[in-house]
This record gives structure tokens, sequence and C-alpha cells, in this order.
């Protein structure tokens, strides 16, 4: 068997400057993915004989742009193609493409192309689609597995993202600098929303899904590329690199969702771990904190836990409540309350979870949250009230054996205990 | 003599291949290693974590100045290493200014490992 293996990475990785330098000359997404995708045609047939080019990214915009211009002249006066001896022959052509690709104009333009696929006036769901299909080079077939909609949908919702960002102007300039941040920022938010897709999904998902953690993890590593000494995007990264350092340990082989104080913490991938860390320690010696630097601080302290009771929940509680200050959120505020449950008990936890009860009051987590406090607060009836309100109101089959389980607790102190069985799936 | 082998790549390729890939190539070359470790003739083994995670002190001035990312510049050539056990990277830091104290000039990149073997043969 031929190993091309090496090309397929080679060309993944290559992509986001492909995409984004051809952007910059078509200024026309649908054109410069057709172009960049007949420069990659082109590599697979030429590479494993030739071997690759010494800068992929350069020879693949170049020969994209050669194709498109050929395309176009083709189609106006059927001139023949140059043979393909000749398009892959690029030294010189390279070294000039090559310097005209300075570090500060590859970066805008990896940029721009991020922004456009992560646009303000695109629905979350589409923004995500849109950088998978163009950034990452994902099939439609693979996005919509990972989504768990047909093809057919997928395709669709793609087509629409695009039709819709056609509209939105972006203007093609370098940007300045708060635009640079502003775009930086929209970008980042998106992905890890991206990450948050596929990290809240169920086991049974679990493969299908995967890889929109990694793919959330690759794109977050390529803008840390670009924007080396932001503390917000080494925060960013890793967030994601300690999070999902857990995949292995999150599930049963029955497909419960373990929680964190239960999981084997052997099954924690460390060199994810041994990233993220570094990368929270780097971001904090800027001494300009932001949320995701709080985030991951507290992901780092849960990572550097030997056993769960190690955990330092007082100043995890602490970050929350910084967080809380940067971001107020009910959510932040029940995680807040979770902590202070472990480092100064459930009484002063369920003091502040009560206020939030209108606003949370649709929500699996608080009251999962707070018949815990309540149950070890040994208020037994109200606790029950909060189980129920919870498991009518779990999100997965992983969530609602959970909360089962703590309800047969409750009612194996009060005598029978009631094992059900688990509901039908939803394919 | 001893050979210190140091490996070169593009990251943003490696970072690119899949899991499958990357645990295909750590096992054949497991292989190679093991064999020469059998001979006893291999020492420490170590797989670096990406140049993003890394940061730099520029001991070529004073004081020293860290700045976020791998060693960039192309005049200077690698002469050496350490593999230093630190609580973060704070402490890592100050073992590396340490060292720059006694001999300034250069700059040590501070780069986290993710994989270590000792080379000892396992009994």
């Amino acid at each position: 068997m031929t190993d091309t293996r090496w090309i397929n990475a080679v060309l993944t990785s290559a992509r986001p400057r492909v995409v984004a330098a051809l952007l910059r000359h078509f200024r026309d997404l649908d054109k410069a993915e057709e172009a960049c995708q007949e420069a990659c045609l082109r590599a697979l047939r030429l590479w494993p004989t030739q071997g690759p080019p010494r800068d992929a990214a350069a020879w693949l915009i170049m020969v994209g742009r050669n194709a498109a211009i050929d395309a176009t002249r083709r189609q106006r006066r059927l001139t023949a193609l140059p043979d393909e001896d000749t398009i892959s022959d690029l030294s010189d052509n390279e070294s000039a493409t090559v310097e005209r690709l300075d570090a500060a104009d590859y970066r805008d333009d990896i940029l721009r192309l991020l922004f456009v696929c992560c646009h303000p006036e695109l629905p979350a769901t589409q923004q995500i689609a849109l950088a998978l299909r163009i950034v990452s080079g994902l099939s439609v077939p693979q996005i919509a597995r990972a989504f768990l909609v047909t093809e057919a949908a997928m395709e669709q919702r793609i087509t629409r993202a695009k039709r819709r960002i056609g509209g939105a102007n972006v203007p093609f300039e370098a940007p300045g600098a708060v635009e640079r941040s502003e775009r930086i920022a929209a970008v980042a938010g998106v992905l890890y929303l991206l990450f948050n897709e596929g990290y809240t999904s169920d086991v049974a998902e679990q493969g299908a899904r995967a890889v929109l953690c990694e793919e959330a993890i690759r794109l977050a590593r390529l803008l840390l590329h670009l924007f080396p000494v932001e503390p917000e995007i080494q925060a960013l990264l890793a967030l994601m690199l300690l999070q999902h350092a857990r995949a292995d340990a999150r599930f049963d082989d029955d497909g419960n969702s373990v929680l964190l104080p239960n999981q084997d913490r052997s099954q924690w991938n460390g060199k994810l771990i041994g990233e993220g860390l570094a990368l929270v320690d780097k971001a904090f010696r800027h001494r300009r904190p932001g949320p995701y630097q709080i985030q991951a601080a507290i992901a780092a302290l849960h990572s550097r836990a030997t056993r769960a009771e190690d955990t330092d929940w007082a100043q995890i509680a602490l970050l929350y409540g910084a967080l809380e200050q940067m971001q107020p959120s009910p959510v932040v505020t029940l995680n807040r309350a979770v902590a202070v449950s472990k480092a100064d008990g459930p009484a002063a936890a369920l003091a502040m979870i009560e206020p939030l009860a209108g606003q949370l009051d649709g929500y699996f987590y608080f009251h999962g949250a707070r018949g815990a406090f309540l149950l070890e607060l040994e208020r037994a009836g109200e606790a029950k009230v909060a189980f129920d309100r919870a498991i009518a109101l779990a999100n997965t089959p992983a969530e609602a054996a959970h909360i089962r389980l703590q309800l047969d607790r409750l009612a194996g102190s009060s005598g029978g205990v009631g094992k059900r069985k688990e509901p039908a799936k939803n394919s | 003599m001893q050979y210190a082998i140091l490996c070169y790549h593009d990251e943003n390729v490696v970072c690119a291949w899949s899991k499958e890939h990357d645990d295909a190539v750590m096992a054949k070359l497991a292989v190679v290693q093991e064999k020469a470790a059998r001979q006893g003739k291999l020492g420490p083994v170590a797989r670096l974590l990406p140049t993003t995670a890394a940061t730099t002190l520029r001991k070529d001035r004073e004081p020293p100045v860290i700045i976020d990312g791998p060693f960039a510049e192309t005049k200077e050539h690698l002469l050496g290493f350490y593999i230093y056990d630190a609580e973060n990277l704070e402490e890592a830091l100050a073992f590396a200014r340490e060292l720059a104290e006694v001999n300034p000039g250069g700059s040590y990149e501070i780069r986290p490992v993710g994989l270590f073997k000792d080379g000892k043969q396992a009994p």
C-alpha cells in the first residue's frame, strides 16, 4: 500500500493559508474554494511521484490561481491547458510568491478567512458549519454526521451561509488594530462554540463528534500561531486542551457520563494537560486577565489535582467570582455556588442560587445542583422535587441516568431502591 | 561517542496527523528505539510539545527578557539542552534565569516535554 497519508496531512495543514490567499486574490469564497480543490487534486496526482514541493502552501496557491485562470480562459476560447510538468515546476514563481506572502500579509489573510466564516451576521450553527467546510476542508457528509443531520440539510445550511456572507461586506484592506482584535475575538468565540458542540455530545455520538473538538483545537492552534502573544488565545487553546484531555474518562462502558469527581484520572491525557498548563502559565504572565484565562485557570486547577479530594475549591470559587465580574451570568453564579458548596458547605451555596430560580428554571444543571445541595443538607423531600424537575429537563440519557442515581440514593435511604430502565434513545 | 539526534519537521503538518497516523508513527519509532536500547546504546528520548507552548528567555541583553514563542533567530545555533522537572513555567524560568546569570549571551527556549523515556532498558 502506498502511503499517501502524509499528503493529506500536508494538504490539511496548508489549507487555511491557501484558501485565505486565494480568497484575497479572487475576492469570492466559492472561487477560492474551487481553486483550492483543484490544486489539491493536482497535488494528489503529482506529489506521490514528484515528492512534495519545498513550500506546499505556495505551490497550492500558485496552482490554484493558475487553474482558475485557465478555467476562465478555457470557457472563453478553449485554450489548451499547459501540461502538468510545466505547472509543477514552480520554483521561480514559488519564491516570488513566498516573498509576497510575508508574515503580516498571510496573517491577516487567514484571519479574514476565519472572520468571514465566523461572521457575526450568521447564526452560530451556520458559522460552525462554514468554518468546518471552508477552513478545515471537512466534507459535507462528515460535517452532517457530526451535527446529526442529513447531508442534504447540511448542504443547504452551508449554501445559505455562503449566500448570506456574499452580501455582507468584508473589507479586503488590512484591518486596523481595533478591527483586528474584534475579529480575533469573534473567531475565538466561534471556535469555542465549535469545541463545545463536540464536547457536550453524548457517548453514542462521540465518535462522529470528537472531530469537532479536534478541529476546534487545530484552528485555535492556528490562531495562536498567527497571534502568538495574545493571552486570551493562549488561554482558549489551553481551555480546550485541558477539557479534551478528559475525553476518555468522561463516559463509562455503559455510556453513562462520569462526573469530574468520579473520573479515573489515570485516563486523562497527560500530554494535552502538559501543553494546557504551560499555556495557562504563559497567558497569566501577561497580567491582562480575561474570561478565557479565568476559565482555563479553573480547568488547570482540576487538572493539577491528582485526586478529586485534592481539588482547590476555594481558589476555584474565587476564579468563578472573577469571571462573574467580567461576564455576569446566572450560569456562572451557579458554577461558583458549586465550588462554594465544596469549599464552605451546601448552606452558603444554596443561599447563592435561590435568587436564580426564576432565570434558571428551565435549566437542567440548576435543578441538579440544587437537589444535590438539599440532599447534603438532609432536606430529602425538597431534594426529590428538585431532582424530579432536573430529570424532566435532562438533555441526554446520560444526564438523566446521573440524576436517577441520586434519586435511587434518596429512595435507598428511605427503603426500596428502584432501578429504572434506560429510556429509548432518540436517533 | 554519544550523538544527539535532533528532530526537525513542520509542526503544522505533524499537528494535522490523525491520531491513528501519529500512533502508527510512534509505534514504528518505538521498534527502532527498542533495538538500540537492547544494545545498551540508547539514551533519553523526548518528544516536545508544540512551539505555541514555548517561552524564550533572551539573555543577549541585560536584563534578559522573556518573550512568548519559540527561539526564532537563525544566526544562532543549538548548542545543548537541559531536561528540568518543574512544577510550573515560573519555576522553569527561574532555573533558566539562574543559568543565564552565569552564562549570558544567546537565548534559552523553554518548551514543555510531552513524552520522555529515560532510555534505560526495562529489566
